[in-house]
C-alpha cells in the first residue's frame, strides 16, 4: 500500500488571543500550511478538525465559512490530549484507505487560565483526593519515585531543559530560560509538580495538508515532503489500578509497540521526540513508554543529559508543552509540526543535525474517563 | 412522599453504602477473573465476562501505594491536602483523602498502613449541606 506524505505544515505562534475566535485561529494555521503546500483550499477533499472547548460548535464549518466554503465533507474531532493527533490519523486513514488524495487536518485550542476542569455540582474535591490534572500527574510521578527512587531534582531538570529549549523556537509561548532553583522554588502545586513543572495553558492552531504518494509525485511536492512512517493510536488497556489513579503508560506503551512495528523499526533509529510532557513528571515516565531508555533509567536518562539538543536523543526541543504552551486541540498537530520541521533541516537555532527519523506523541485523558493516546513515526521523503 | 430517608445526610458517591451495621464501601467481584471493582458493575473491564459480578463490601484497612501533596486545588476546596491511593487488603485499588498526617511527602512513607473512616464533610458545590463520605487514616 502507498504511503502517506506531508505537504505543507505550519503553526501559529501559541499565546493568550482572548479577542480572537476559535474558526479564526484554525483558520489562521491552515492557511499558513496551505501556503507551506503551495496548494489552495479548493485542491482539499475532505478537512478533519480538532478541537475539545467548542467539540459541539461545528467548528471545521465555521472554519471554512472563513477560507471557503467548498462543500468538502468536515468531520469534527475530540479525543482529550490526542484530538489534534486524532484529526490528523483520521486524514491519514482517508487517504491510506484510498477516499482522497489532498486532505487538511486543523487542531485549535482557546483556552482560560488556571486548573482545568472542577466545573459544576457536588464535588469530591478534597474529600476523596483530587480530580485536577496535576494531582494524576503528579501521582504518575510518584509512583516512579516508589519503583524507582526517582527524586523531584529529577522531575524539575526536564523543566530546565524544556524552558532552555523553547528560548530557541520563536513560535513558543515563553522562551525564558528557568534555572533548577527557580523550578524547585516555584510555588507547588501537587507534589512534585510546581508551577514551571506544569504545562502552560495558552491559545494555539496548527495545521496540516497530508497528499498520497501519486498527488505528491503529480504535484512535484516531493523536496520538502515527509513521509509518515507509523500512525498509531490506542485506548487505556484494562490496568490493575485504573479506576483509583488513570493510566497514561500502558496506553502508551501499546500505541508504541504497534508503531514501531508498523515503521519497521525500534526506538534507537529515532533522532528526535517530541512527546507529552504535561507535567515534568509524565516526560520522565515516558521515556521509558516510549523505549528511549530501559525501564527504572529514565531519572538517570534526564541526568545525563541525552534529552537535551545536542544529546543522543534530543525530546521537546520546541520547549514542549511545559514552555512552548498546551493548547488542547492543536498539541498533536504542533508536535507533528516540530518534528517535520527538523525533517526538513529547517528548525534553525534548534536544529537536531542530521534529523531523518522522528516520533511525536500524545496521551490524553481524565479521572475516569480513561486515556487516548497517538504515536507519529515520521520520516525525510 | 416525606420519609426518613429524605432527612439522613446522603452518600458523596453511589459506591458508599449504609446498612444496619453502619456505612460500608461496595465493591464487585468477578467471578471469572476474580478482579476486584469498587462500585457496582454488571461486565468486567478485565475479561469482559458479562453477570459474573459478586457483591462485596471492601476491605477497611490498606496499605498507601501512591500519594501527592495538593497544595493548589478548585475555589474553595482547603489546601494542602493528601490525595491517596490504597491498595485494600481485599485486593481492590481505592482513592481518597488521607487525614492525619503531616502533609509533608518527607513525613510520608510508602506502604505504610491506614485504615477507613467514615465522617460527614461539607462538599465544595453542595450549598453548604454535609455529605457522608470516607478518609484513609493511619492505622
Amino acid at each position: 500500500m502507498s504511503d502517506v506524505y506531508i505537504v505543507g505544515i505550519d503553526m501559529i505562534r501559541f499565546g493568550r488571543f482572548p479577542e480572537r475566535t476559535v474558526p479564526g485561529l484554525a483558520a489562521e494555521a491552515a492557511l499558513m500550511a496551505l501556503d507551506d503546500a503551495g496548494l489552495g483550499i479548493r485542491d482539499v477533499q475532505a478537512l478533519y478538525c480538532g478541537n475539545l472547548g467548542q467539540a459541539s460548535g461545528m467548528v471545521g464549518q465555521r472554519m471554512l465559512a472563513e477560507i471557503g466554503q467548498t462543500g468538502i465533507p468536515v468531520t469534527n474531532v475530540a479525543n482529550a490530549c490526542a484530538t489534534g493527533a486524532t484529526a490528523f490519523r483520521d486524514a491519514w486513514m482517508s487517504i491510506k484507505a484510498g477516499v482522497y488524495d489532498i486532505v487538511l487536518a486543523v487542531g485549535v485550542e482557546q483556552m482560560g487560565k488556571g486548573l482545568l476542569g472542577g466545573s459544576g455540582g457536588v464535588s469530591t474535591e478534597g474529600l476523596i483526593g483530587s480530580g485536577t490534572m496535576p494531582a494524576m500527574f503528579s501521582h504518575i510521578g510518584m509512583e516512579h519515585t516508589r519503583k524507582y527512587g526517582t527524586t523531584f531534582e529529577q522531575f524539575a531538570k526536564v523543566s530546565v531543559k524544556n524552558h532552555f529549549h523553547s528560548t530557541l523556537n520563536p513560535k513558543s509561548m515563553y522562551r525564558r530560560e528557568t534555572p533548577l532553583p527557580e523550578v524547585m522554588n516555584a510555588e507547588m502545586i501537587a507534589y512534585p509538580n510546581t508551577k514551571l513543572m506544569c504545562s502552560v495553558n495558552v491559545d494555539g492552531s496548527a495545521a496540516a495538508v497530508l497528499v498520497s504518494e501519486r498527488k505528491m509525485k503529480q504535484l512535484g511536492l516531493s523536496a520538502r515532503a515527509i513521509r509518515v512512517r507509523a500512525s498509531e493510536m490506542s485506548s487505556s488497556p484494562f490496568e490493575e489500578r485504573q479506576l483509583a489513579m488513570p493510566d497514561f503508560s500502558a496506553v502508551t506503551r501499546v500505541a508504541a509497540k504497534n508503531a514501531y512495528e508498523r515503521a519497521g523499526l525500534g526506538a534507537d533509529a529515532i533522532d528526535l521526540v517530541e512527546l507529552h510532557d504535561c507535567f515534568a513528571t509524565a516526560e520522565i515516565v515516558h521515556y521509558e513508554n516510549l523505549g528511549l531508555c530501559a525501564d527504572g533509567e529514565a531519572g538517570r536518562l534526564i541526568d545525563s543529559g541525552a534529552t537535551q539538543l545536542g544529546g543522543r536523543i534530543p525530546v521537546n526541543v520546541s520547549g514542549g508543552l511545559l514552555s512552548k504552551g498546551h493548547p488542547l486541540g492543536a498539541t498533536g498537530i504542533a508536535n507533528i509540526y516540530e518534528v517535520s520541521t527538523h525533517l526538513r533541516g529547517e528548525a534553525g537555532q534548534r536544529q537536531v543535525e542530521g534529523a531523518r527519523i522522528g516520533l511525536t506523541h500524545v496521551v490524553g485523558g481524565g479521572p475516569g474517563m480513561g486515556a487516548a493516546c497517538a504515536i507519529h513515526v515520521l520520516e525525510k521523503a | 412522599m416525606a420519609s426518613e430517608d429524605t432527612e439522613a445526610v446522603q452518600p458523596l458517591v453511589p459506591y458508599l453504602k449504609t446498612d444496619a451495621s453502619g456505612p460500608y464501601l461496595a465493591g464487585s467481584k468477578c467471578q471469572a477473573c476474580g478482579h476486584l471493582f469498587v462500585g457496582e458493575r454488571r461486565v468486567c473491564a478485565k475479561c469482559s465476562a458479562r453477570d459474573q459480578m459478586s457483591p462485596v463490601r471492601l476491605a477497611e484497612r490498606g496499605r498507601l501505594y501512591d500519594f501527592t501533596v495538593v497544595h493548589r486545588s478548585f475555589p474553595g476546596v482547603d489546601t494542602p491536602f493528601v490525595d491517596a491511593i490504597v491498595d485494600l487488603e481485599d485486593g481492590a485499588h481505592l482513592k481518597g483523602t488521607l487525614l492525619e498526617v503531616e502533609p509533608d511527602p518527607e513525613k510520608i512513607a510508602f506502604d505504610m498502613p491506614v485504615k477507613i473512616v467514615y465522617r460527614e464533610a461539607v462538599p465544595v458545590g453542595g450549598g453548604g449541606k454535609p455529605y457522608l463520605t470516607y478518609f484513609f487514616v493511619p492505622a
